[in-house]
């Protein structure tokens, strides 16, 4: 008996903490997660249930809804392909060659990120249409870009551009040179070097960099709009065709669109996680 | 290999253990610079040159329009709100996950970077679902008067939601990385829990703070998708800055749309430049450590 | 101030890192927690200090339940192993720091603080550096103000956790003298913390020994060396040579031979000699003792260091022993060893 009730007297020492505020700054914490994000994200999933799954299935597979769907995926995956390979050149001439400007070329990396979507989205409008600086040659050339597709595919890569850059860049240059020079020193080629021992290193981070780009292209709607044309069924991304839906006042139709994308990015995240534990425990970084 | 391989070849050798042939090295920087340049460099140019066009008075002038000055009304308060309330949560967050240990840490992480994944779109949406007149909430509101969507306490939560993770994904970090030693010793000495907050944790980080508000502030100032979702476009009212931009764009008033655009580039630019600053104060913090 | 440390219990997770501690500190002494890594010694100086709190058990200050108090109420003066300096602040902020964050109605005034600041660094030495931030002081000296630091807030018990552990030798060996030097001055009750023996041995009045969560001796450096009340204890402190040996009848024997020694009281069973490498006899081998021959020699200082294969059931066991220089040893020759002092453990305990 003693020994139960002085048990419990204890265990209430026992869950003090050292350092304060962690109730306080834990229900700060909480209460505006709440409100914020988790009761506005677990409303769209309340919506989608108020449909019935033949609804949700009827909107999802009309033609308008899965054009515009295979669009945003479809050149988001083209994008963030071209983010990979662009990436891993940029990242590698900023890292590896010393050049004049090389160090404000790292810095306007990040202005993708930085430069409000709208801004963005007008400037590669102006840039890329018939009449623009670079519009106008390659009409001349025959290559229409704005108010088409390849107009999508150009701002989603635009908006792509720092996530490889950024999270090759560090392991790059945390790679140990010492692992280099022991390949060069067994007797491989430079190009045995760079693809059997630097490139599987950096995988990791250029799939987690590629898995954040193609996020980013497929929700991505400021810069896109302008340069799209936003021709249903041909150039009509998916996040277009939510406001649209809205501004008809068919929320139902709305919602399933948005639960589709947001499932999808959800899977995202989840595979990043993974990625990044994945980088933990192998990678010849360290 | 001969026992007597000449000293040219040896250096050069050592030399390209770690670099490629000078052909591939110019070419990968040619595509590099190539690249950054039509797709970073060119775009912010015609931001500029477009919104000068017609002179610095056609510019001046779309600047000071009535429509203008209310749109960078709204944009500065939305602006501050957010900030605000990422402030708040940012430190909030940032001192439960870094100092202390409670099952779940890895999970509520997750929860707060959730706003980075979700499209703007989307972002705006749900608080549409969600307060808008067939909203969840939507018929309360409408019987209280309350008008949240279309109107700015709407702008507010969506660009409060789009921001919510910057200034706790760069405190918790660090603030992990300081460990507990500090404060701990601060206890000891007397200090209360705020003194040790405000005298102690606070100083240690306040440049990683400075940098998360600075992105904050930005992506507040500029996110288009989901204010546009809940906004309504009311003009002199509802529009900010990159609403505005959209809305003089589709009238063909391409100067003064570029003249705002070039404002929020101006303020990307500016961003960019106290990012660097900061980052290297960053590192230079973290080196003393 | 008396500490009575009883029955504290802590787990972290499954891992039991105190397990039923008793402890008094006596006013004024200078005590070591003397253990290995994980052997729970830096735990309960934190649960001392109101850094950590146990799941069971009480701790009392002269009599007054200390766990009732939070550790800025405790009045202890903490100084942390990798010293927990603020890095923002310069060496005289670092030691104000305790001092100006104290309730209004009890704060000393601005020249009352420079002067206690002024007046503990100069008990550690250090008052030209009141201007320097941590990053710019070497070890020795972040530990000195660290020490300043704690001992601002005129605290009752002064802990230090491994004060000496992130420090070179050299440094070590000088802030010993000093740390000892100190205590005799300011004569506060202080508990430190440390893995190294030596720095228990010199530093301190009395040395815990813990091991596993648990306290294997508690006494004078001379008692835990000399008499080590446990197996662990004598293999921790100073080194040893262990031989398993089978006490039988009152009898030692190692393998097939009974050796010419008295078991002590061991108990009946297989056991483990321990004996202080330079705690034998070396002489012509004879009936009873240990015999072997010399492998290696090597001169050590004022002793000499010898591998001795032993010959035990036929099989060989090397051990090392220390004997005068004077006696002169022959790789090959087969000498016999007395053990000078020894003692008898039960295998397994």
């Amino acid at each position: 008996m003693f020994l139960v009730t002085r048990g419990a007297e204890v265990s209430a020492a026992a869950q003090r903490r050292t350092l304060p505020g962690f109730g306080l700054t834990m229900g700060v914490t909480l209460t505006l997660l709440s409100i914020i994000v988790i009761i506005p994200l677990a409303g769209l999933f309340i919506k989608t249930l108020e449909l019935s799954p033949n609804q949700f299935w009827s909107i999802i597979s009309s033609t308008r809804t899965l054009n515009a769907l295979k669009l945003s995926f479809g050149l988001a995956l083209a994008a963030a392909v071209v983010n990979l390979f662009m990436g891993m050149v940029i990242v590698w001439a900023l890292v590896r060659y010393r050049f004049p400007g090389r160090r404000i070329f790292d810095a306007i990396v990040d202005i993708p990120f930085a430069l409000p979507t709208a801004v963005a989205g007008v400037a590669l409008t102006a840039l890329f249409a018939q009449n623009g600086w670079l519009g106008a040659p390659l009409a001349g050339a025959g290559i229409k870009v704005a108010f088409t597709p390849l107009g999508i595919f150009v701002a989603m890569v635009f908006i792509g551009i720092p996530f490889v850059i950024r999270t090759v860049q560090p392991v790059l240059i945390d790679l140990d040179p010492e692992i280099e020079e022991a390949a060069a020193s067994l007797g491989a080629s430079r190009w045995h070097t760079v693809s059997k021992v630097i490139l599987p290193g950096l995988l990791p981070a250029m799939l987690t960099g590629f898995a954040l780009a193609f996020a980013r292209a497929v929700g991505e709607f400021g810069s896109v709009i302008f340069i799209a044309g936003n021709l249903p069924n041909v150039s009509e991304i998916a996040p277009l065709l939510i406001v649209i839906r809205l501004s008809e006042f068919r929320y139902a139709d709305a919602t399933a669109i948005a639960v589709v994308m947001l499932l999808v990015s959800f899977a995202i995240i989840f595979l990043i996680n993974r990625l990044q534990r994945w980088s933990q425990t192998r990678g010849i970084a360290h | 290999m001969s026992e007597t391989l000449p000293l040219r070849d040896l250096t050069k050798a050592k030399e390209s253990s770690r670099s490629e042939p000078a052909l591939v090295r110019y070419i990968i920087i040619a595509l590099a610079v190539t690249f950054l340049t039509i797709f970073v460099v060119l775009p912010l140019i015609v931001v500029f040159t477009t919104a000068f066009s017609r002179g610095i008075g056609a510019y001046l002038a779309a600047l000071a329009g009535e429509e203008a000055l209310a749109a960078i009304r709204l944009t500065l308060i939305v602006a501050a709100i957010s900030v605000l309330l990422n402030l708040v949560f940012g430190i909030a967050a940032a001192w439960a996950i870094s100092k202390f240990e409670f099952p779940g840490k890895t999970f509520l992480n997750t929860l707060i970077d959730l706003p980075f994944s979700v499209s703007p779109v989307i972002s705006g949406l749900v608080f549409v679902l969600l307060f808008g007149a067939q909203g969840l909430l939507g018929p309360w509101l409408l019987a209280n008067d309350i008008q949240i969507i279309f109107a700015v306490p709407g702008i507010v939560l969506a660009t409060t939601f789009v921001t919510f993770p910057f200034v706790a994904r760069e405190m918790i970090p660090l603030m992990q990385d300081q460990g507990t030693s500090e404060e701990e010793a601060a206890l000891s000495l007397g200090a209360s829990g705020l003194k040790t907050f405000w005298r102690v944790t606070l100083p240690n980080v306040k440049w990683g703070l400075l940098y998360g508000v600075l992105l904050c502030n930005a992506r507040a100032m500029g996110e288009f998708g989901a204010v546009s979702v809940v906004s309504g476009h009311i003009r002199g009212e509802t529009n900010t800055m990159p609403l505005l931009v959209e809305i003089l764009y589709n009238e063909y008033q391409f100067v003064a749309a570029f003249a705002i655009a070039s404002l929020l580039a101006m303020l990307a630019l500016i961003t960019l430049v106290i990012k660097i600053i900061l980052e290297g104060r960053l590192e230079r913090h973290h080196s003393d450590h | 101030m008396t500490i009575e440390v009883r029955n504290i219990v802590k787990r972290f997770g499954d891992f039991t890192a105190l397990d039923n501690v008793d402890l008094k500190v006596e006013s004024g002494e200078l005590l070591a927690l003397l253990g290995p890594s994980g052997s729970g010694k830096t735990t309960l100086l934190r649960i001392i200090a109101g850094l950590e709190w146990p799941d069971a058990g009480t701790i009392s200050f002269d009599g007054e339940d200390a766990l009732a108090r939070g550790a800025g109420e405790r009045n202890v003066g903490f100084v942390f192993q990798h010293y927990a300096l603020f890095r923002h602040m310069n060496v005289f902020e670092n030691v104000a720091f305790g001092l100006r964050v104290q309730p209004r109605s009890v704060r000393m005034n601005e020249a009352g603080i420079k002067k206690r600041v002024t007046e503990l660094l100069d008990l550690v030495q250090l008052g030209w550096l009141a201007n320097r931030y941590p990053s710019q002081l070497s070890g020795g000296q972040r530990q000195r103000i660290a020490l300043a630091r704690a001992l601002a807030i005129e605290p009752r018990i002064l802990l230090l956790d491994e004060p000496f552990g992130a420090l070179d030798a050299k440094v070590r060996k000088e802030l010993r003298q000093w740390l000892r030097s100190l205590h005799e001055e300011i004569h506060v009750t202080s508990i430190f913390v440390t893995h190294d023996q030596e720095e228990a041995l010199e530093v301190a009045n009395r040395v815990v020994v813990m091991d596993k969560g648990r306290i294997e001796q508690i006494g004078t450096p001379e008692e835990v060396y000399d008499r080590p009340q446990t197996a662990f204890v004598h293999s921790f402190i100073g080194e040893s040579i262990v031989l398993p040996v089978n006490i039988e009848a009152g009898r030692v024997q190692l393998g097939d031979k009974v050796l010419d020694i008295a078991p002590n009281g061991a108990t009946p069973g297989p056991s483990q000699l321990f004996i202080r490498r330079h705690d034998v006899i070396l002489q012509p081998p004879g009936n009873g003792d240990l015999e072997g021959a010399v492998r290696r020699v090597r001169a050590f200082g004022p002793v000499q260091r010898a591998d001795i294969a032993l010959r035990t059931n036929g099989n060989e066991t090397m051990i090392e022993i220390d004997a005068p220089r004077d006696r002169e040893l022959k790789v090959g020759e087969v000498i016999g060893l007395k053990p000078k002092r020894y003692r008898i453990f039960a295998s397994g305990a």
